[in-house]
């Protein structure tokens, strides 16, 4: 049976070794998006690469009547439907603090828009009790923290309500898995100092294999694991003097 | 672009640069501010430049478009060869020409008009390109092979008429994705050339023994090689060498000692397999980072090409190197055919030769020499590999760098796409 991967951010490097490695099993796209030339390219790549279909949608986070036309057509889509996020914006802290506005805007590419985006699209999923749902959050929201608090709330949601969403789907055979990547080397990190860093090959490889396995959370890189438990654990009268 | 400071070096890590580095991911953020820098598999300073910026295209390298029924592909210039072997050989192609690594990027290929163990066939990757889309600071432009000078001076032309942001590659048939391999042991020079010259394979490569000194100088192995199709079993995941060697890792008695065990690898009566397409053309790509073994370092190759009468030159060339004590494991002849695609273009008609030295005190000056002999045989040195070379010795060598130099002024009149290479060698002003 044909899979179908709607793509949430698909011009993100994350997103796009992540179609690739799915294209290359023959997974069909919608890929949504703002930069609609940049996603054409894409599209193109997939389908040399393997891919039967690979379609283009423009679609804005901030946006919700941009949402209607990719519900629609994933109503369309036969075979079994998926969805992946990529989504999520990270000012940095200091920009937040001159510009308190910026918030909205965060919360919204990294939290309710696609919040927004699954509460439409799940009922399809539930109705046709198959297909699985990746929402990409972060590491950042495990425990606000000096450098990017609000980015790490906005996450917080999102994970929040990943864990929700999975709560109710699960029961109609539909599976969701959050990813919580660590830094990865993309234009977002490019030049800034990060500890344990990975690459978007490796987050796709991770994600594919999450999958396989049916897991619910993963960690990427895996040794962010260990060290968010930690991270966790430290009582809060510490947690607050400490600087990372 | 974002920019980040870095030190980074070429494949050779003998040089090494400290300027500003942007990866931009979208095509429209890559401008023409800089020079481009593929996976700097180039040994030596041609993706550097010191206290300039440089712009990393590996992030642009989606496919955009494949016609299967002629096998014309068009690519980002950031993708690359091992991505292309890997995808379209089970859909029946192949890069016409491909280097003897997998990471190298299409870009990489065009501005250095590389060449492959077939080269006597079908010439070097230039002569395979339909069109490629070129960022200068007037902006993007296609150009084809119908524009003579712009073509033929990007083509082989590292990267100085703009930035090669797209190009659209002629693949060449092929019948499976496997290759069936044969080996022959060459015990000296002569067999060596004539095992060469005689070849009627579509593939074929020797590899030479640069240690071997006396009636073994210039013994070696001599792979033929056709595509074909067939079940071999899944290539073993890539090691990778996680630390720099240290200095006596590639000293001379274990040089010598590791080339003897290659070569008796190979039976006297010689020897046919199958093998993955990777193994046969990208065999070191499967130690990632090898360049390590180097130690810190670095190390530099040396690479030229002669014409077939002069092969006694290259002969004396091998003699030295055996003599020097510091040759390593990797040492390459080839027999080229005459097939060139711009003004800057390597090859010639005749033999190259490839050694590796690892970056001692003497290796430089020994260079400096091979380079030397090569001049006075009416060779050429190749861009891609040399760290060492000075602007009197590349000038003779390539009898069009003036049409070059005029194509590239035109492209590029500011200078922005000028590197540690291009300054070294004087490469753009005939001062």
């Amino acid at each position: 049976m044909t899979q179908t991967w709607i793509i949430l951010g698909a011009t993100s490097a994350m997103a796009r070794a992540f179609i690739r490695l799915n294209a290359e099993k023959g997974a069909s796209f919608v890929l949504c998006g703002r930069d609609v030339a940049d996603m054409e390219v894409t599209a193109a790549d997939a389908i040399a690469r393997g891919s039967e279909t690979a379609e283009v949608m423009a679609i804005d986070v901030r946006d919700p009547l941009t949402f209607g036309p990719v519900i629609e057509r994933a109503k369309s889509i036969t075979g079994t439907i998926n969805c992946a996020v990529f989504v999520g914006t990270m000012p940095e802290q200091d920009e937040i603090d001159a510009d308190p506005s910026l918030i909205d805007g965060t919360i919204t590419d990294s939290f309710t828009g696609p919040a927004r985006f699954l509460t439409l699209l799940a009922p399809i999923l539930e109705q046709r009790e198959q297909g699985q749902i990746v929402g990409v959050s972060s590491v950042a929201g495990d425990r606000g923290r000096l450098g990017n608090y609000v980015y790490g709330a906005a996450k917080a949601g999102f994970t929040t309500y990943l864990s929700g969403l999975r709560n109710r789907l699960g029961r109609s055979g539909v599976h969701v898995m959050t990813v919580k990547p660590g830094p990865v080397d993309t234009s977002m990190t490019w030049g800034k100092q990060m500890p344990a860093m990975t690459t978007p090959e490796a987050v796709a490889r991770d994600i594919d294999r999450g999958l396989r396995k049916g897991r619910n959370v993963i960690y990427t890189a895996l040794i962010w694991w260990p060290i968010m438990t930690v991270i966790k654990l430290i009582p809060e009268p510490v947690f607050k003097k400490l600087s990372f | 672009m974002l920019w980040k400071t870095e030190e980074y070096s070429g494949w050779g890590r003998a040089l090494t640069a400290t300027g500003e580095r942007a990866r931009p991911e979208r095509l429209r953020d890559l401008s023409a501010e800089a020079p481009a820098q593929g996976n700097r598999r180039s040994y030596g300073d041609a993706p550097l430049n010191t206290d300039g910026k440089v712009i990393d295209t590996t992030r642009l390298d989606r496919i955009c478009s494949f016609d299967s029924a002629t096998g014309v592909i068009e690519v980002e210039a950031g993708c690359t060869i091992a991505t292309l072997a890997r995808v379209f050989a089970p859909k029946g192609w192949l890069p016409a020409v491909m280097p003897g690594t997998g990471f190298a990027t299409v870009g990489g290929c065009i501005a250095n008009d590389v060449h492959g163990k077939n080269h006597h066939n079908l010439g070097s990757f230039g002569q395979h390109v339909l069109e490629i889309t070129l960022i200068t600071a007037d902006g993007p432009r296609q150009i084809t092979p119908d524009d003579d000078a712009i073509w033929q001076a990007t083509i082989g032309g590292l990267g100085q008429t703009g930035i090669i942001a797209r190009a659209k590659l002629q693949m060449t048939p092929v019948k499976g994705d496997v290759m069936m391999v044969t080996e022959r042991r060459a015990e000296g020079w002569d067999e060596h050339l004539a095992l060469l010259d005689n070849s009627q394979a579509t593939y074929c490569v020797g590899w030479i023994d640069a240690t071997a000194t006396g009636d073994a100088l210039g013994r070696g192995i001599v792979e033929e090689a056709e595509v074909a199709a067939g079940l071999v079993p899944k290539p073993k995941p890539a090691k990778k060498v996680p630390f720099d060697a240290p200095g006596f890792a590639l000293s001379s008695p274990i040089v010598k000692l590791f080339n003897q065990l290659y070569y008796r690898r190979v039976p006297a009566s010689g020897r046919s397999s199958v093998k993955p397409i990777d193994d046969f053309f990208f065999p070191l790509d499967k130690i990632h980072d090898w360049n390590r073994l180097y130690g810190k370092r670095g190390f530099h190759q040396f690479q030229c090409v002669v014409p077939v009468a002069q092969a006694p030159a290259l002969k004396d060339m091998l003699s030295l190197i055996a003599g020097s004590g510091l040759a390593s494991p990797l040492a390459v002849l080839k027999r080229m055919g005459d097939g060139r695609g711009g003004y800057l273009s390597f090859p010639m008609e005749g033999y190259t030769l490839a050694v590796d030295f690892p970056n001692r005190t003497a290796a430089a000056p020994l260079v400096e020499k091979l380079i030397d002999m090569t001049a006075a045989a009416g060779g050429r040195i190749y861009f891609a590999k040399d760290s060492v070379a000075k602007p009197e010795h590349v000038a003779p060598m390539y009898p069009e760098l003036d049409d070059w130099r005029q194509a590239v002024a035109a492209s590029d009149p500011s200078g922005a796409f000028e590197t540690d290479l291009t300054r070294r060698l004087n490469l753009r002003s005939s001062q």
